[in-house]
């Protein structure tokens, strides 16, 4: 198998395994950003998948047909911008601890989708495969340029491509608009920004609640793209990937975006090494870890130092100095 | 006061559970009312319920632990799967000594396991300020797999596990099973005893303990007055780790008497967060949210049974109280508005 021929198997599969990653990392970026530590990735995540399977399967039914996982992946999106409110209110009104918080936001996000889905299918621990997925295809035209028309455009989904795109919005707004200036600003100093005016409440409820949002549509294209039904294994793990790509990229959208991407490289190398030479003789066991180490081997700084926002995790309280 | 907010957030907690109950078309009452029926009525679930006790008090002993000097373990669920296999596979691989040598030898297998898995994340805080939450994450992923290709590897079995621990090393026991109608019931509950008292008197009678306690009310004021921070962090995070590592030899050599490949964590090390914050930190808190915590779930059975409801609702229910601790700051203002009110009438 020559290595033109890899790369047609590897980057398609890197593409659509990293597409979730990079939506539910960004919305990491904005949570942090703003000053609240986001733990809770990974239950947004499951809220997310289990908006958009309930979601995709009613509106089939509905007649909706190939629209329906789109229309899914909307809902998804405010299932998990409402179901983040709890994070926003427990940890920036309360006060709580936001690691705390955010852990318990996991915890009730996988208890209550699984009560749910047992709830609505008599006890069944799982939904029903959905039924129009968002498929695998080739991208008219593009697929038929030479060399990279395989790479890059056979076999592979819109949601990577919007996922990419979103990327290079979130920066935008970060760092191009007031909006994004004022975010970060109660991100890195709240007593300062609260002195100009900035409502620091406020804006880290819009940072949180945008991360519910981003967290919902990642954890719904999962869905929609790769598992396609929802069960107490669909999101293992993925929510805590995004978290560790959101680090790996320095709190900034475009590194949490290439960060995802390494993540969905490594985990489409454990799916895919089967099919590479060399690479199947490997225990897919160091495929599987490797994304965790490597997290490791960059927060220890030999990659450099990756800084978080500096009021990020403490709680404000307005009036203290 | 103390008292008063594990007290609120666990009636909080069930009375949100009450609310989705009727949402969902289901009698809370009967639910409510089958989990305290099975535990204080019928001798199974009274020993089930204590044999899910073991873990979980071992497990929140080790987040509050950790609490208690400033670190947030949520590495307690990989710890405690590195454990469990360590306590399983010393078990097998060793097969021959007496059971007053291999069992000691079994358990201690466990903890220092759990131990090392510790060791890791407290070095890297202390040497390159690494945060604990997020290295305790992806340890807890390293092990979940390590652990899997491990026994598929070296330790497996027909139905997806290892082979079954010799009775040398096994902390089972016919007489406490009989004594509560076939439940799993084991002498591991001698264990966590112990490590709850280790616990008290590591922390409030030992100079290191006091030096532990210092790092974690103020690493600055501790290091002002020549404490060695770094070497206080990771020796914090390795006993931490041995108390989870040894949740992970209970279940190998008590509950179960082996190890399954596991697909996904046990959630045991993340109830053991809820157990701690719950807890407040302290021993004898651990031991009661660890009773009600373990009730909970082993009721949540029966309560499935009678009533219908899912036993994923209790994990709802726990979830909610962690909110409602975590909230305490709240309950304490509504505390003090509601009884400064009833001053002033």
């Amino acid at each position: 198998m020559s290595f033109y021929e890899v790369l047609t198997i590897i980057i398609p599969s890197t593409l659509l395994t990293a597409a979730p990653l990079i939506f539910t990392s960004l919305g990491g970026v904005f949570s942090e950003r703003s000053g609240v530590v986001n733990i809770g990735l990974e239950g947004l995540m499951w809220v997310g998948a289990f908006t958009g399977a309930i979601a995709t399967l009613f509106l089939q039914q509905a007649g909706l047909g190939q629209a329906s996982p789109w229309i899914a992946i909307l809902i998804a999106a405010i299932a998990g911008g409402l179901f983040s409110l709890i994070h926003a209110v427990v940890s920036i009104s309360f006060h709580a601890d936001q690691t705390v918080s955010g852990v318990a936001l996991n915890f009730l996000a996988q208890g209550l989708t699984i009560y749910l889905v047992k709830m609505i299918y008599n006890g069944q621990g799982q939904t029903p495969y959905i039924a129009n997925n968002i498929d695998k295809i080739s991208i008219p035209v593009l697929h038929n340029i030479p060399i990279i028309g395989p790479i890059f455009f056979q076999q592979v989904t819109y949601t990577s491509y919007l996922a990419i795109l979103a990327s290079f919005v979130v920066w935008y707004v970060l760092f191009k608009t007031p909006f994004g200036l004022r975010l970060r600003s109660v991100g890195e100093h709240p007593e300062a920004a609260d002195t100009l005016g900035i409502s620091v409440t406020k804006m880290r409820y819009i940072g949180v609640m945008l991360s519910g949002v981003m967290g919902g549509i990642g954890g719904a294209v999962y869905l929609v793209t790769i598992t396609s039904n929802f069960n107490i294994s669909t999101i293992a793990g993925q929510g805590f990937l995004a978290l560790a790509a959101m680090i790996f990229g320095k709190w900034h959208p475009i590194g949490a975006m290439l960060g995802s991407l390494f993540f969905g490289f490594a985990q489409s190398l454990s799916i895919t090494s089967q099919q590479i030479p060399y690479l199947d003789r490997l225990p897919s066991v160091i495929l599987l870890i490797a994304p965790y180490v490597l997290t490791l081997i960059v927060l220890t700084g030999f990659v450099g130092r990756a800084e978080a926002p500096k009021a990020d995790g403490i709680p404000y309280f307005k009036g203290q100095r | 006061m103390t008292l008063l907010i594990p007290l609120v957030s666990v009636l909080l907690g069930l009375l949100c559970g009450a609310v989705i109950m009727i949402a969902g078309g289901y009698n809370p009452l009967l639910a409510y009312g089958s989990i305290i029926q099975s535990i204080f009525l019928q001798p199974y679930y009274a020993g089930e319920t204590i044999r899910a006790m073991i873990p979980l008090v071992l497990s929140g002993l080790a987040v509050a632990f950790a609490f208690r000097t400033g670190l947030f373990n949520i590495g307690v669920e990989g710890q405690l799967m590195v454990g469990w296999l360590a306590s399983v596979a010393c078990a097998i691989e060793l097969d021959g000594p007496p059971k007053f040598i291999l069992l000691p030898l079994s358990i201690i297998a466990g903890g220092v396991a759990g131990g090392l898995w510790g060791y890791l994340p407290g070095l890297l805080k202390a040497k390159f300020k690494v945060h604990e939450v997020i290295s305790t994450i992806m340890m807890n992923y390293i092990a979940l797999y390590l652990t899997a290709s491990l026994i598929r590897n070296f330790l497996y079995t027909q139905g997806e596990r290892t082979p079954t621990i010799p009775s040398s090393a096994s902390l089972a026991s016919n007489f406490l099973a009989n004594l509560t109608q076939g439940s799993r019931l084991h002498w591991g509950f001698i264990v966590a005893i112990i490590a709850v008292v280790v616990m008290w008197f590591i922390l409030w009678r030992t100079t290191l303990g006091f030096e532990l306690r210092s790092v974690g009310f103020s690493p600055d004021a501790s290091r002002y007055a020549g404490m060695n921070v770094g070497r206080n962090i990771v020796l914090s995070m390795v006993i931490s780790g041995i108390f989870a590592g040894l949740a992970g030899a209970m279940e190998g050599l008590g509950t179960y008497q082996y190890m399954m490949i596991n697909s996904s964590f046990t959630g045991i090390g993340f109830n053991g967060i809820a157990v701690a914050l719950l807890g407040m930190n302290t021993p004898i808190g651990v031991v009661l949210a660890g009773a009600l915590f373990a009730g909970l779930q082993t009721g949540g059975l029966t309560m499935q049974a009678v009533a219908g409801v899912p036993t994923d609702l209790i994990q709802v229910v726990i979830a909610l109280i962690i909110f409602f601790v975590g909230s305490s700051y709240v309950i304490k203002w509504a505390w003090l508005r509601l009884s400064r009110r009833g001053h002033q009438s």
